[in-house]
């Protein structure tokens, strides 16, 4: 029993589960009590000790499926029995050709088996590596001495069995190929945490759509984890001490004896952001990710007023309140989006509409190029947030040593950002916002 | 813990035979993590959308095992002091206050400033004991003779520090008190805590926990359910409500109507003598099943279709 189930553990792993050594022991401990005849029960129990998730219960679904119904070269008894005898010593008496010639499903099962374990075929991460293991295997197997058995019986004229040995060995490498694709399809879910770490650092416009999805799924879980965190440090900030002016005040009436106790409490800041995020042509490969970046922001946090701008600037903290995140961004492309950037008209749209929105207390963000096509850039109202606000950030998606070329008006307004970042992937994103989070509200 | 049963298959159909006697319908999986809580002596965390009936199973497991439900509800700010035990400080001041004249006469006996000591140190002693604690659902939960099912409900509310405190419960069914020393479980309680993931719970938390995910009921249970709950509902239009709300659940709705809300509006349903559903009773009752403005107005366009879908379905159904 500990066998397979020790496999199963250690499969799981590979896949993505996170599962402990004290949670091993339990599952050890439920399948004793459950006992392993009921494999509708086995299943539901594993599911319970291992899986802690709704993704781990999926992602634990398919690896159990995999896993316990692993299609064998013979019928299931005799594999089972070829099982059992693997895992004591792998008896390799009969040679390859001789188990091919017999048709001697079990030991070839078992060979098989053995081969793969030997070469740690489990280890597979990767589609492009499924070949090598093929043939590692095959080796292992005994491919040489079958190959020289083939080429003897060719020259020995006997071309009938030559042919049929062949036959037979092309069977087992579909078999073997087979074998290796289970362990590949129970890697995959690792291979997509690897991707995600890798997209993290990818430059938002070289995306290409299959990616798009992800890096959605990545930016609101990122947004989430960042409301938690924020919401921790607001919570830390309530714990007061004894007021005891309060104290004695409200214990007048008993003498000064202090039957009740009041408590200091500190104010609560709540931070507020006001956002304004560039949607013009030369950011637009970029404006999407903003824009749901700024709609997952508003979801996370309570006070944020979001602003979308290229040739003039509009209010949209009522769109992203009010849309899904897909039509959300689709509605603000579609009113303002793609238009050549006026950097200078859109400040001056957000000073006469909005200045009010901000004072000592709030954080401005501005998102986007500062390429304003030649125009005024009205630096000075910038001059005027820097002034008002508690912080201005400015986060850009070129590389700092390209800001201040062509139109790109960057160098202007850098006097009066206190936080000015390149933010060319979710990377850079994510650490200015924790950075906001933290210090800056 | 209770003896080992000799067909753990057969268990697990008895404990959900007894949820059912208690009116909750359980699929296997619940009944196998009630039943697996109950001999690995290892806590339940269940989580799903809201309203699938979390916080039922928990008061239906008491029923059926016959031990007294204790129940926290968790927020944010919650502490040791609300969830664990608390002095009961009023009363010893008040006792203090009562006993000023004896406690001096007493000390004015005592012959020497160390004597008078040893003596408020035995006071002491006295005003902290189990006679000024008042516990606290946590440490009712442990000291319940016969043990008791505590439901912990909504985990994901309180804060991480209470996450952190609840750790020494959760795996040695004991609690410290400074004053008083460990208490521990005479009989471990099952305990069952709720969560509608507002934020992630720690992975030690998830590590001393049965991980049950109860999703919405597919159409059979669900008027299994129904069935159970609202007994007077006829068998068609319970087949045809079901079948409604089901279709509701596949549409992007802000809020989706869980199994709490198909009773609700089965009892409407139910109180208006309606027999069949027809998009006009559909329209004037779906404040029932949807929270939201928006929503509301997505399903009315469709309600007419949804319902002869949901009559089709009863009928082959």
């Amino acid at each position: 029993m500990e066998l397979p189930l020790l496999g199963f553990l250690q499969t799981a792993r590979r896949a993505g589960i996170r599962i402990s050594a004290a949670e091993s022991l339990d599952a050890f401990r439920a399948v004793e009590t459950i006992g392993l005849t009921d494999r509708a029960a086995l299943k539901d129990v594993l599911g319970l000790v291992v899986a802690k998730s709704r993704e781990e219960k999926a992602l634990f679904e398919e690896c159990f499926e995999l896993y316990f119904t692993r299609a064998q070269l013979g019928d299931a008894d005799a594999a089972a029995a070829a099982r059992a005898d693997a895992d004591g010593s792998p008896a390799r008496n009969a040679s390859l050709a001789d188990m091919l010639r017999e048709n001697d499903r079990a030991g070839l099962t078992l060979a098989l088996e053995g081969a793969g374990r030997r070469i740690g075929a489990a280890g597979i991460r990767f589609r492009v590596q499924a070949n090598m293991y093929v043939q590692q295997i095959m080796q292992e197997m005994g491919l040489a001495e079958l190959t020289r058995e083939i080429e003897r019986l060719r020259a020995a004229g006997d071309d009938a069995a030559a042919d049929e040995l062949e036959h037979a060995r092309d069977r087992l490498r579909a078999g073997v190929r087979d074998y290796v694709e289970r362990y590949l399809a129970l890697a995959a879910p690792a291979e997509n945490v690897w991707r995600d770490e890798n997209l993290k650092t990818v430059p938002l416009w070289r995306l290409d759509r299959n990616d798009v999805e992800r890096m959605r799924a990545i930016v609101r879980a990122l947004a989430k984890k960042l409301a938690t965190r924020y919401g921790r440090d607001r919570r830390h900030r309530r714990h007061g001490h004894l007021d005891v002016r309060r104290t004695l005040r409200r214990n007048t009436a008993y003498d000064g004896v202090p039957f009740s106790t009041a408590w200091k409490k500190r104010k609560l800041e709540k931070p507020r952001v006001v956002a304004l995020c560039d949607v013009s042509g030369s950011v637009a490969p970029v404006a999407q990710f903003l824009l749901l970046f700024l709609h997952s922001l508003a979801d996370a946090l309570s006070d944020v007023r979001s602003f979308a701008f290229s040739s003039h600037l509009i209010d949209v903290s009522d769109v992203l309140a009010r849309e899904t995140v897909e039509s959300a961004i689709a509605e603000i492309v579609k009113q303002i989006g793609f238009r050549s950037s006026d950097y200078g008209r859109s400040l001056a749209d957000f000073k006469d509409g909005f200045m009010d929105e901000v004072d000592r207390r709030t954080s401005v963000i501005v998102m986007g190029d500062a390429r304003s096509n030649y125009s005024n850039p009205r630096a000075e109202i910038v001059k005027a947030l820097y002034a008002r606000a508690k912080l201005v950030i400015w986060l850009n998606p070129e590389s700092r040593p390209s800001w201040g070329t062509g139109d790109s008006e960057m160098l202007r307004y850098l006097p009066y950002c206190h936080i000015a970042r390149e933010c060319a992937n979710v990377r850079d994103l994510e650490r200015t916002m924790a950075e906001l989070l933290t210090r800056g509200t | 813990m209770q003896p080992m049963n000799p067909d753990p298959a057969r268990a697990i159909e008895a404990v959900a035979a007894g949820l059912a006697d208690a009116g909750y319908i359980a699929t296997r999986q619940i009944a196998t993590a009630v039943y697996l809580g109950r001999q690995l002596q290892k806590p339940i965390l269940v989580e799903g959308p809201a309203g699938v009936g979390k916080t039922e199973l928990a008061k239906a497991a008491a029923q059926f095992l016959a031990l007294p439900l204790i129940r926290m509800q968790c927020y944010e700010g919650l502490d040791e002091s609300k969830a664990l035990y608390e002095w009961k400080y009023g009363k010893q001041l008040l006792y203090t206050q009562i006993l000023k004249d004896t406690l001096r006469a007493s000390f004015d006996e005592s012959a020497g400033l160390d004597a008078a000591m040893a003596k408020l140190r035995s006071f002491d002693e006295l005003f902290f004991s189990e006679q000024f604690l008042e516990p606290r659902p946590l440490l009712r939960a442990l000291q319940a003779p016969d043990g008791a099912v505590l439901l912990i409900d909504e985990v994901d509310k309180s804060d991480e520090e209470f996450e952190a405190f609840l750790l020494e419960l959760l795996s040695d069914f004991a609690v410290t008190i400074p004053e008083l020393g460990t208490i521990a479980a005479a009989v471990p309680p099952l305990v069952i805590l709720t969560s509608n993931n507002t934020r992630d719970l720690g992975d030690a938390l998830k590590r001393r926990c049965l991980h049950l995910y109860i999703g919405f009921p597919d159409p059979r249970l669900e008027q299994r359910i129904v069935d159970v709950r609202v007994p007077g509902v006829g068998g068609r239009l319970r087949a045809q409500l079901v079948a409604f709300v089901q279709q509701l659940r596949k549409l992007e709705l802000k809020k989706l109507p869980s199994v709490s809300e198909t009773i609700d509006w089965a009892r409407v349903l139910l109180l208006l003598n309606v027999e069949e559903l027809d998009p006009d009773v559909v329209r004037e009752t779906l404040g029932v099943l949807l929270k939201f403005e928006d929503d509301m107005t997505a399903v009315t366009n469709q309600a007419a279709s949804f319902v002869i879908k949901a009559r089709d379905a009863s009928v082959s159904g």
